[in-house]
């Protein structure tokens, strides 16, 4: 039996150049449709995964799973008082909390001094923050950055996840995401 | 005033890029002759403007110059010195000027010192050459100015990104760049050799040591990047198939397969269409790696490198460097002459075979780091992780790592399998032990125990290739061989055995109180704050013992850095021959007690042990070729002086 180097075959030639055609086209598209925030993760329509996180600040109650299956739909915001983008939307967190939305933090990798800081600096819509130091429950969670929000609805069902920090122009949309999970 | 020089000495250097192009390409025709000369001149002055200018972005940084606008966002007058210097490529401009000028810098090398090809061809790779620079000057010199002023001079910097005032990754960047940038050169050859249709034996030896030397660099920056990444992350692992990475793993195993096939090559001339692509598909993949770091669109944990506009810039550069080098390549390639037939079972056919797998292989990784944006164009927001990743691989990593334990052993040309089993029993016995033992001592998975198995095997098949041969008269290339292909047995028995018998622990523990990790007993002794030059951190001081010995002290600390406002956690590690201790500490929760994050990991540095033999074995055989090349120039200047000296 004898083997090549054989001439390429001809469709084989152009194979490379199609390939990468096909990326630069995914690319362009990629680059003229910024990426989505209302995209669904793999998580939307489970249950919150379990977990019970020490508070983030000593004095107040930490979370746990079982405080989103009291047939209230809430927002789940994850943050951190390192991030820059989380105090940018916390004027947005604000408003929706004095419309009457109740809003749960996980403070992921952060120190109880700090997030105190972040507070007493950008307000506190929060009625509970638990803390996520080694961004396990933030994995499970399906959330891969700060900040993220999270609609939960009564049942503690992911109903609607937002990636980035929420802009002025995203409020009505969480609050209509909010109605629908009742 | 350096400002302005750096800034003068790239304008000129991209100007003679362009008088470089136009030279090589008018050269190459009958009636521009005359410009041919100038070529290599051109290419060794315009690599020199380069240095100036880089040099010249060095002092600014060194002196902190607030003045200009690069320094100033950049770095700080706090900052230590050996990361102000890291501060000039730590950052996208300063990185772009550090690409052109490695580039610059090895254009000119070549072009002093490479006089085996036929010159047409050598014209064409250094016209290539300078076409594929221009692009990137365009990129610097209109996008993004290193050497931009400030309108008002602030009194401070605004500094380093903490995670980056790290020794590791002050010279990881340059190091993966250096591996691009090698590989731009033997673009420029696959480019050359296409234009004037001479891809052959002297092709191939004129690439090999820049794939050699590219492919060193990569190696070695892969291996400082997943080091990094374990000991600084704080998460444990040390390879995430993070875009990033993937974007570092895609050129490396593109040079890889390269690699091979330019051996094949240069010694037996087979393989000429396959390696010309691979020469093109290297580089292509550093540029897309590049893209996709600096573009922003993939979601990364290495999200510091963002920037989307210059995204697009990036984007077209690609779009018309690969894709016009692609094309030629489809009408160039039928034209290519068939090289010398083989038989399946012999060296090249291994050497194929693995080229193939090496090239499945960056397909896969190339698919699952570009499906989430795939998935995205049509509506759906997924994460392809190791999931995906580990097993695609391993089913063509395996037969990959099987084949590299027999190819060395065959002849070229034509060989047999019955020739070379007496050789394999050894190590194929000496694999089902390990697999059985490891099979009824552990409870580890599928692929960690055929891993385990594949690494005793490879590692004793890959010393074969030394049995019988005079070991001093053992070219050095062999012997680079031999240690590149152990490296790789070594390396994948830390991973295999990383994954198998990792244990893992995680505490909330008071101040006294010890926990038993694997055979270690860790202690709590201490919390204390510490401070550094620009950071502060709460330090926990851990005595470490091992199976009862003598105990070690270890202080993994929770960081807070000023400048800008950022936490880090830095972990501790404690290294004995036979793995890694690896502690996080974490929050103190309110009564008192410390989270620990604890992992024993066995044999976990011979990942990395690896990584480092795989490089020195490049560098072995590197050595050894550049060597034998002098060797060769010499002996053919001597018969070329006795003929003159003959003929007077």
């Amino acid at each position: 039996m004898s083997a090549d180097d054989p001439k390429p075959r001809r469709w084989a030639i152009w194979l490379p150049l199609a390939v990468f055609a096909t990326f630069v086209v995914v690319v362009i598209y990629s680059l003229s449709h910024p990426a989505d925030r209302e995209v669904a993760s793999a998580m939307i329509g489970k249950p919150l995964p379990q977990f019970d996180l020490a508070p983030a600040i000593p004095e107040r109650q930490g979370l746990a799973t079982s405080r989103f299956s009291d047939g209230k739909p809430r927002l789940l915001n994850i943050f951190a008082s390192w991030c820059i983008p989380c105090a940018v939307e916390s004027p947005q967190l604000d408003q929706l909390a004095r419309k009457g939305v109740e809003i749960d933090g996980i403070a992921i990798r952060d120190r109880p001094e700090d997030v105190k800081a972040f507070l007493a600096r950008n307000g506190n819509p929060f009625a509970r923050i638990g803390k996520d130091d080694v961004s396990a429950v933030q994995l499970a969670i399906g959330s891969s950055g700060v900040p993220e929000t999270f609609v939960i609805d009564g049942k503690g069902v992911i109903r609607y996840q937002h990636i980035g920090e929420i802009r002025p122009e995203h409020v009505p949309l969480i609050l209509q995401k909010l109605k629908e999970a009742e | 005033m350096i400002a302005e020089i750096g800034l003068a000495a790239l304008w000129l250097a991209a100007a003679l890029a362009g008088l470089q192009l136009l030279a090589g390409s008018l050269g190459l025709t009958a009636r521009g002759e005359g410009l041919a000369g100038i070529v290599r001149p051109v290419a060794v002055v315009q690599g020199a403007l380069c240095a100036v200018a880089f040099l010249s972005l060095i002092v600014l940084f060194c002196e902190t110059d607030l003045s200009v606008k690069l320094v100033a966002m950049n770095s700080h007058s706090a900052k230590p010195f050996i990361f102000k210097l890291a501060g000039t490529w730590g950052n996208h401009e300063g990185s772009m000027l550090l690409w052109v000028t490695v580039m610059g810098l090895a254009g000119g090398f070549v072009a002093l010192v490479e006089k085996r090809l036929p010159e047409p061809t050598m014209l064409a790779t250094l016209a290539g050459q300078a076409f594929v620079s221009l692009g990137f000057y365009a990129f610097l010199l209109l996008s993004s100015n290193p050497f931009e002023r400030m309108p008002v001079v602030p009194a401070e910097g605004q500094g380093l990104n903490p995670l980056l005032q790290d020794m590791g990754l002050a010279f990881h960047p340059p190091t993966l760049y250096l591996g691009y940038v090698g590989l731009s050169v033997a673009f420029s050859f696959a480019i050359g050799a296409l234009v004037t249709r001479q891809v052959g034996p002297a092709f191939a030896r004129a690439m090999r040591p820049w794939v050699l030397g590219a492919w060193i660099f990569l190696t070695l920056g892969i291996t400082a990047g997943s080091y990094w990444a374990y000991y600084e992350l704080g998460w444990g692992g040390w390879w995430f198939w993070d875009p990033v990475e993937n974007a570092s793993l895609m050129p490396w195993l593109a040079a890889t397969a390269l690699l091979h096939s330019a051996s094949v090559l240069a010694s037996r001339n087979a393989l000429r269409a396959w390696t010309v692509m691979l020469g093109v598909v290297a580089f292509s993949m550093s540029m897309v790696g590049t893209f996709l770091v600096r573009s922003g669109i993939l979601t990364s944990v290495h999200a510091f490198a963002v920037d989307p506009e210059r995204g697009s810039f990036i984007l077209a550069l690609l779009a018309i460097n690969i894709g016009g080098a692609l094309t030629l390549f489809g009408l160039r390639a039928a034209t290519v002459t068939e090289g010398q037939r083989f038989a399946v079972v012999s060296r090249e056919g291994a050497l194929v075979f693995n080229n193939v797998m090496l090239s499945a292989i960056l397909g896969i990784v190339l698919f699952g780091t570009l499906y989430p944006l795939v998935a995205e164009a049509m509506g759906a927001k997924v994460s392809v992780g190791p999931p995906y990743f580990n097993p695609m691989s391993a089913l063509f990593l395996v037969p990959m790592l099987i084949v590299l334990a027999i190819g060395p052993l065959l002849r070229w040309r034509r060989d047999s399998f019955a020739r070379v089993r007496p050789m394999l029993i050894v190590p194929a016995l000496l694999a089902a032990a390990v697999a059985a033992g490891v099979a009824v001592w552990s409870k580890a998975h599928v692929l960690p125990l055929l891993g385990l198995m594949l690494a005793a095997g490879l590692g004793v098949a890959s010393l074969l290739p030394l049995k019988g041969r005079d070991l001093r008269r053992t070219p050095l290339s062999t012997w680079g061989m031999v240690l590149a292909h152990f490296g790789v047995a070594v390396a994948l028995a830390g991973m295999a055995s990383e994954s198998a018998f990792s244990v893992e622990k995680l505490v909330a523990a008071r101040v006294g109180d010890t926990t038993r990790v694997g055979p270690w007993e860790v202690k709590l002794d201490r919390i204390e704050p510490v401070a550094g030059p620009n950071w502060t951190a709460l330090e926990a001081r851990l005595y470490a013992s091992y199976a009862g010995s003598r105990q070690i002290e270890a202080r993994p600390q929770a960081r807070s850095f000023w400048s800008p406002p950022q936490q880090t956690s830095e972990s501790a590690l404690v290294t004995r021959w036979n793995g890694q201790l690896y502690a996080v500490l974490g929050e103190e929760a309110d009564d008192g007690r410390w989270q620990l994050r604890l992992w024993w990991k066995p044999f976990v540095t011979l990942i990395w042990l690896g990584g480092i033999m795989i490089a020195l074995g490049g560098l072995l055989a590197l050595v050894g070729r550049v060597a034998s090349d002098l060797k060769r120039f010499v002996a053919r200047d001597r018969i070329a002086d006795r003929r003159e000296s003959q003929g007077r």
